[in-house]
C-alpha cells in the first residue's frame, strides 16, 4: 500500500513540474504586451518602456520562469501587473467565493442526485424511474446560464427575494454571504445533479447483476435493503471519479455563471487577466487549477482505498 | 417531526430573505460600471475605469472639468499667466488636507508634476506635462510653473485625471488604497465586485450630500439589466446595452440619461498602406459610408454624425459631414479612377467594443456595395494594440477616441493612422503657441477642415453617453467631457 502511495505522490510531483513549464511557455507565447495594454493609445514609447522595466518584463524569459517557479514553492506567486498586488492575495480573495460556491453546489447536487439515482435504480423500468430520468435529461439539456437568468427573473426582478447578483463579502456576515451564493449554486447544481444521478443509477444497476447481490436476494432482503446495504457501496467508485471531475470543473468552470451573477470568483479573475494580458495571474491561476485537479485525483485515488479493500493489498 | 423541520426551514428562509433587503441609509448611491479598474491610480495607467471611480470624488488636480466641459478652479483657487505665456502662477486653496490629515501644499504640487514628467514616469498621458520646464515653490500656497514654450492648453491639461495632485507619503498605496484630497475617502475594495468610498468629513470645499458611494462592476449586459431592474444598482451612467434603454424609459422608476462624450468614433485608415495611401481611395471610402445607417444599426440611434475629428458640442466645432456625404455612385467612380484591384483584400480589424463589432459589420457591407473586397477580423484589445496600434498592420479599424480635445494626435506622423502632413503639424505648433481664444478657435477650425479634406480617416459619429438612473437621483453628469462619475453634486429627491 505504501508503494502505491509513493507512486501516486511521484506522479503528482512530476505532473506539476511539467505542467508549470507548459503553462509558462504557452502563455508567454500569446501575443500582446501588458504594458501597452495598461497605458492605452496616448502613451509614448518611452513610457511603455519605463513600465515594462518596472514590471520586470525586460528580464530574460528563462529567468522569469525560474523566479516564478521558485517563488511558488515558497508561496510567493509574484505581483499582478495590472492590480499591483501579490497574486496569491488575489487568488485567495477569489477562492473564498469560488470554493464555497463549488462546495455548496456540489453538496446540493449530491443531495438531489443520490436519492434520485437510488430511487430510479430501485424502481428500474417503472414510471418513477422514467420520470427521474426524463427530468435529468432536461437538467442536462438546459444551459445553466439560461436557467440562471430565469432564476434572476423570478427571484430577483419579480419577487425581489434575492439580489440579481454580486457578492456581499463574508465580513458582512455568513448569512448574507450564503444568500449571494444561493441562486448561483442552484444553477450550477442542476446539470451536475442530473449527470450524477444518471451515473449513480447505472452504476447501481451494474452491481445488481453481481453474484453477491443474488446471494443477498436469496437471503430474502428487500430491494431497498439490497441497494442501500450492498450495491450502493460497490457502486461508489465510478461515482467518486465523476465527483472529483465535477469539483475541479466547478472551481474555475463557473465563468459564465459568475458573469451572469457578477460574482468575483476565480473564473472571472482568469477571464479578466487574459484580456488584460496580466500573464503572471493567468499562469498562477492555471497552475493552481492544475494543482487542484491533480490533488483531487490523488484524494479520489485514496478514497478508492477506503471504498475498495482489495486495493489496500 | 416533519412539521418541526418545515417550520425550522421556513424560519431560516425568512431570516435569509429579510437580511440585506432593507436598504442602507438613503444617503448612499450604488453606481454600476461595466469594467472594473485594474487599480485606483490615475497617474499610472490609461484605463478609463480608474477615473470613472476616482475623478473629482477622491482625487483633485489644480483645475477640473465641469459637467459642461468647461475648466474650473479646483485645488488652485486662482492663477495668473505672464505676458509671454510662459509663467503660470498658481494660488492654492489654503485649507486643503489629504485624507491622511496632512495639509496639501506647494510641495505636493511640485512633487506631483515632477513625478509625472520624470524619466521613469509611467503616466499614460505624459504629453500633458511635456512643455513644463520648471516647477518652483514660492511659498506654501504659491507655485510657479514655467513652460518651455507657450501652451494655450496648459490650464485644460491640468484638469485631466492624469494630472491629479498626490502626496509623496502615499505613493506606495495609490494603486490599492489611494489617498487624495477629494470629498470622498477610500473605504474598501472587494476585488471583482465593488469599490466603496465614504464621505470625507473634513473636506475643504462644499460639503456633499452623499455619505457613501459604491461602484459595482458588472460586465455582462444582461446581468447589468437585471441588476438595474432588481434595484441593486441606483445608476448605470454608461449602460452597456442601448437596446434596453427604451424599456427603462417606459418605466417610471427610472430615468434614461442621454448625453454626449468626447468619443469621436472613426474608421481609422492606414494612410501609408495601399490602397488607402491614395487620397482618391480615401475619398471613395468616405463617400461609401452611410453614417445614419451605422448609428441606427449599431447604436440604436444614439450618436451624432461627424465629418471631422472634433466633438459637435464644442463651440469651435464645424459641421463638415458634407465633405463625405453618402454617395455610392461617386465612390464607385473614384475607386475605378484609382485603379483598385479587387483581388487585394482590405483588412478591417475590429476591437471588442460593440460600437466597433456591430458598426464594423455594417461598414463592411457598405464598402462591399461599392466593390471593395473587405475582410473582417475580430481582435482582443491586447492584440489590437500589438497589431494595429503598434505594428500598423491593418487597412481599416474602428475606434472611439475618447480623450477630450485630441485633434493634435494628427500631428504625430508615427501615430497608428500615419498621417504625415507638414501643414497640419505646423498648424498644431501654431495652436500651442497661441493663447488668444479667438485666434485659437480659428486655428482649430482650420485644422478640422484640413483633416476632413485630406480624408485622413472615415469620420463616423460622436459616441453618445447612454445611461439609466433611479428617477429620484439628481445631479449626475449628463455629458462626459472626461470619463468620470463626478458624484459631488448628486442628491436624492424625496
Amino acid at each position: 500500500m505504501l508503494s502505491y502511495l509513493w507512486a501516486r505522490l511521484f506522479t503528482l510531483f512530476v505532473s506539476l513540474v511539467l505542467s508549470s513549464l507548459i503553462i509558462f511557455i504557452l502563455i508567454e507565447a500569446v501575443p500582446g504586451d501588458p504594458a501597452s495594454f495598461m497605458l492605452g493609445i496616448n502613451a509614448t514609447d518611452e513610457t511603455i518602456e519605463a513600465l515594462r522595466k518596472e514590471l520586470g518584463l525586460e528580464e530574460k524569459i528563462l529567468n522569469r520562469y525560474f523566479n516564478w517557479l521558485i517563488g511558488m514553492l515558497s508561496g510567493d506567486f509574484g505581483v499582478s501587473y495590472t492590480y499591483r498586488v501579490p497574486v496569491q492575495d488575489l487568488i485567495l480573495e477569489r477562492l473564498i467565493v469560488s470554493l464555497p460556491l463549488t462546495i455548496l453546489s456540489l453538496t446540493l447536487a449530491i443531495f438531489i442526485a443520490f436519492p434520485a439515482g437510488m430511487i430510479a435504480a430501485q424502481f428500474q423500468g417503472k414510471k418513477i424511474d422514467f420520470s427521474i430520468m426524463a427530468a435529468s435529461q432536461v437538467g442536462i439539456a438546459i444551459p445553466n446560464f439560461w436557467f440562471a437568468m430565469i432564476l434572476v427573473l423570478i427571484f430577483a426582478i419579480h419577487l425581489r427575494w434575492f439580489s440579481a447578483g454580486g457578492f456581499y463579502g463574508w465580513d458582512s456576515g455568513i448569512v448574507l454571504g450564503l444568500k449571494s451564493l444561493t441562486l448561483p449554486a442552484i444553477s450550477l447544481a442542476l446539470p451536475q445533479a442530473s449527470i450524477l444521478s444518471r451515473v449513480i443509477r447505472s452504476s447501481i444497476l451494474n452491481t445488481l447483476t453481481e453474484d453477491y447481490i443474488r446471494t443477498a436476494r436469496a437471503k430474502g432482503l428487500s430491494q431497498r435493503k439490497i441497494i442501500s446495504k450492498h450495491a450502493f457501496k460497490n457502486a461508489l467508485i465510478p461515482v467518486l471519479t465523476i465527483l472529483g471531475l465535477q469539483f475541479s470543473f466547478l472551481l474555475a468552470g463557473a465563468i459564465i455563471i459568475e458573469n451572469v451573477f457578477f460574482l468575483p470568483g476565480l473564473g472571472r479573475l482568469i477571464f479578466q487577466a487574459i484580456t488584460q494580458r496580466d500573464l503572471i495571474v493567468v499562469e498562477s491561476v492555471v497552475m493552481l487549477l492544475v494543482f487542484s485537479v491533480i490533488l483531487v485525483n490523488f484524494i479520489v485515488d485514496l478514497l478508492y482505498l477506503i471504498v475498495d479493500p482489495r486495493l489496500r493489498k | 417531526m416533519l412539521k418541526k423541520i418545515t417550520e425550522y426551514f421556513a424560519a431560516v428562509l425568512i431570516l435569509i430573505l429579510t437580511i440585506g433587503t432593507s436598504s442602507a441609509a438613503d444617503k448612499s448611491i450604488t453606481i454600476g460600471m461595466q469594467l472594473e479598474p485594474p487599480n485606483l491610480n490615475p497617474t499610472g495607467g490609461a484605463a478609463a475605469a480608474i477615473d470613472e471611480v476616482v475623478y473629482a470624488n477622491l482625487f483633485e488636480g489644480l483645475t477640473r472639468f465641469k459637467s459642461d466641459g468647461s475648466v474650473a478652479p479646483a485645488l488652485a483657487k486662482s492663477w495668473t499667466i505672464s505676458a509671454n505665456g510662459l509663467e503660470y502662477t498658481f494660488n492654492l486653496n489654503d485649507t486643503v488636507t489629504f485624507h491622511d490629515g496632512t495639509p496639501m501644499t506647494a510641495k505636493d504640487v511640485k512633487f506631483s508634476l515632477d513625478r509625472a514628467r520624470s524619466e521613469d514616469s509611467t503616466n499614460a498621458q505624459k504629453a500633458l506635462f511635456v512643455d513644463i520646464d520648471t516647477v518652483k515653490i514660492i511659498d506654501a500656497l504659491t507655485v510657479i510653473v514655467t513652460l518651455k514654450a507657450p501652451n494655450g492648453n496648459f490650464i485644460t491639461n491640468m484638469a485631466w485625471g492624469d494630472a491629479i495632485i498626490v502626496s509623496e507619503n502615499s505613493i506606495s498605496s495609490l494603486e490599492t488604497a489611494p489617498i487624495g484630497t477629494g470629498p470622498f475617502k477610500f473605504s474598501k475594495w472587494v476585488k471583482g465586485d465593488r469599490v466603496e468610498l465614504i464621505k470625507n468629513e473634513t473636506y475643504w470645499g462644499d460639503q456633499i450630500s452623499l455619505d457613501r458611494a459604491i461602484f459595482k462592476f458588472i460586465s455582462d449586459p444582461t446581468a447589468a439589466f437585471a441588476a438595474v431592474m432588481a434595484g441593486d444598482i441606483d445608476a448605470f451612467p454608461v449602460f452597456p446595452a442601448p437596446e434596453n434603454l427604451s424599456q427603462f424609459a417606459s418605466d417610471p422608476r427610472f430615468s434614461v440619461i442621454v448625453g454626449s462624450t468626447e468619443g469621436e468614433t472613426i474608421l481609422s485608415t492606414n494612410n501609408k498602406q495601399p490602397p488607402f495611401d491614395s487620397l482618391t481611395m480615401r475619398k471613395a471610402l468616405a463617400h461609401a459610408i452611410n453614417r445614419q445607417e451605422i448609428i441606427d444599426g449599431a447604436m440604436f440611434g444614439f450618436g451624432t454624425p461627424i465629418g471631422t475629428h472634433f466633438a459637435p458640442h464644442n463651440p469651435d466645432y464645424i459641421n463638415l459631414t458634407s465633405n463625405s456625404e453618402y454617395n455610392p455612385e461617386l465612390s464607385k467612380q473614384l475607386i475605378k479612377e484609382a485603379g483598385y484591384d479587387k483581388n487585394n483584400a482590405i483588412t478591417l480589424k475590429l476591437p471588442p467594443p460593440s460600437y466597433a463589432r456591430r458598426g464594423g459589420e455594417i461598414v463592411a457591407s457598405q464598402l462591399r456595395n461599392v466593390g471593395l473586397n473587405v475582410k473582417i477580423s475580430n481582435l482582443e484589445w491586447a492584440q489590437w494594440l500589438e497589431q494595429v496600434f503598434k505594428g500598423k498592420d491593418y487597412n481599416l479599424t474602428i475606434v472611439s477616441h475618447t480623450e477630450p480635445a485630441d485633434i493634435n494626435i494628427y500631428a504625430r506622423p508615427n501615430y497608428y493612422f500615419q498621417y504625415d502632413s507638414k501643414r497640419f503639424q505646423e498648424l498644431m505648433r501654431e495652436l500651442s503657441e497661441t493663447t488668444d481664444p479667438k485666434k485659437r478657435s480659428e486655428i482649430l477650425k482650420k485644422a478640422q477642415t484640413m483633416i476632413s479634406e485630406d480624408y485622413v480617416n472615415g469620420y463616423l459619429f460622436q459616441l453618445a453617453k447612454t445611461g439609466v438612473a433611479n428617477a429620484k437621483i439628481n445631479g449626475l453628469w449628463k455629458n462626459s467631457p472626461t470619463q468620470a462619475n463626478d458624484l459631488t453634486g448628486v442628491i436624492w429627491s424625496d
